[in-house]
């Protein structure tokens, strides 16, 4: 069908005309990486405004799609256009990755009988992490971009709160939720996963189950800890902790509001172009990261590379002393 | 028996993960199937986009337009199959989306020539292995670009 010979450019057009097909294609191509996706974050990057990037985390189970799909029926119910980007981990021996986020996000949009969605409509897409290290971090921001920069607003990224890369994702958006449930043990696990510096929203969803008041105390103490070891950044804003139930919907709508609290006060402080400072630099960082990992990569497996292993493997060198003649290697400096 | 390294990139360059939707079609609620193949699918280094059940002609097509999906697998035990699976090749055309359909699940064999007549890519029956419904969904997606 030739598709994948169909122009960026002339892709972007119809994306930015509402075509959801191209905006899919799209989205691929900055999957796939490479000068493609390069040029589509040129063409992105003069067109996106200042969408209101929300980032959702929680361990496995939490209930974040769940709450995403109430969040994005919420917002379609007041006419506002989201879309979300569910990230889920591929399989680091396969590369396979069974995305299952949608099913629990799709509730109301997929079952009307009006049919497919309109232009206008939510957009919904899911994001395997891929092996490429880094690549994660550099995919978001580009599709994040994209999606602004055709029309949509809020922007959603969902991600399962495990692994550097994820947690920084989220942490970077203009508000990071972080979803908690009952019976998944205290907040010292949540501490564990750096996930509380990053929060700007806490959810406790489940809130109906039992240990729910629990984990909002524990999670109060961790605030007031924040406090007391001045972990907080001065501008007095402590997250709300907001009990909600995903499933039925009870408390959503608080979720919503301290979401949207949260953006307004980011701009009374003037604080919502440091966020975007620190995304933009992230971004530029894993880019680099990037580039340099798959440098690393060529040389680690190429002839020189593979003599210095087996010189580390039989003991004739230390793997920090092969390292180091990688680098060597890498910065010309041999 | 698994040498558990992880091969180089595995993702770079022409390397791509195929991208397949998976879904059952209509009022059907015989899953455990589906989940098999997701998982087979996965394990053959594919990108599986997990619809379930209860999923429509409209919430497939809009799936496949968002997620830019290579292939569709539709897996159907309610006997519905010669209506349903015609109708999603119908939608497909409709929306321009050049996307195999391959259907598996009970499907007399009477039936698979008409369902191949009427579109679908291909029939997976009982007792496929997990190496011939890869094998199958990457040469249905093969054929189709």
């Amino acid at each position: 069908m030739g598709r994948q010979l169909q122009p960026v450019q002339e892709m972007y057009r119809e994306a930015k005309g509402g075509d959801r097909r191209a905006l899919g294609r799209l989205l691929t191509r900055i999957e796939r990486g490479g000068p493609p996706a390069d040029e589509i974050g040129e063409l992105a990057h003069v067109d996106a405004g200042s969408a209101h990037v929300i980032g959702i985390t929680g361990a496995p189970g939490s209930g974040k799609s769940t709450l995403t799909g109430r969040l994005v029926e919420l917002l379609r119910d007041n006419d506002v256009r989201p879309a979300v980007l569910a990230v889920d981990p591929s399989s680091p021996l396969t590369g396979g990755a069974i995305l299952g986020d949608r099913i629990r996000m799709e509730g109301t949009p997929s079952t009307e009988p009006s049919g497919t969605r309109s232009t206008n409509d939510v957009f919904i897409r899911s994001m395997a992490t891929r092996g490429h290290s880094g690549g994660l971090a550099v995919a978001v921001p580009q599709a994040v971009r994209l999606f602004d920069a055709v029309g949509y607003d809020p922007i959603i990224i969902e991600t399962v709160g495990v692994g550097q890369v994820e947690v920084d994702v989220v942490g970077a958006a203009d508000t990071a939720v972080v979803v908690m449930t009952p019976g998944m043990g205290d907040a010292v696990q949540a501490n564990k996963a750096g996930l509380l510096e990053v929060a700007d929203v806490f959810v406790v969803n489940k809130a109906d189950r039992p240990g729910a008041d629990d984990v909002r105390r524990d999670l109060d103490l961790m605030l007031d800890l924040s406090h007391v070891t001045g972990q907080e950044d001065g501008s007095g804003y402590r997250p709300p902790i907001v009990m909600c139930s995903a499933i039925d919907g009870d408390g959503t709508t608080d979720v919503w509001q301290a979401v949207a609290d949260h953006l307004e006060i980011l701009g009374k402080l003037g604080r919502r172009h440091i966020r975007r400072r620190h995304r933009i630099r992230a971004e530029i960082r894993a880019t680099l990261n990037q580039a340099l990992d798959s440098r690393i990569d060529d040389l680690i497996y190429s002839e020189v590379g593979e003599r210095l292993v087996s010189d580390a493997q039989n003991a004739s060198r230390s793997p920090s002393s092969a390292a180091a003649a990688v680098l060597d290697h890498l910065l010309g400096r041999r | 028996m698994v040498d558990r390294t992880p091969s180089k990139e595995p993702m770079s360059g022409g390397d791509v993960p195929l991208r397949v939707v998976l879904a059952k079609l209509g009022l059907d609620g015989h899953d455990r199937g589906i989940k098999v193949v997701a998982r087979i699918l996965r394990d053959a280094g594919m990108e599986v986009i997990y619809l379930g059940l209860r999923q429509t002609t409209d919430s497939i097509v809009t799936a496949v337009m968002e997620e830019d999906a290579d292939a569709i697998g539709l897996s159907m035990h309610n006997a519905g199959h010669m209506t349903l699976a015609p109708n999603m090749v119908k939608a497909l055309r409709q929306a321009e989306l050049p996307v195999p359909i391959i259907v598996g699940g009970i499907v007399p064999k009477d039936d698979v020539q008409p369902m191949l007549d009427a579109g679908v890519a291909a029939v997976i029956g009982p007792g496929a292995s997990a190496e011939e419904v890869a094998a199958i969904v990457r040469d249905a997606v093969s054929a189709s670009v």
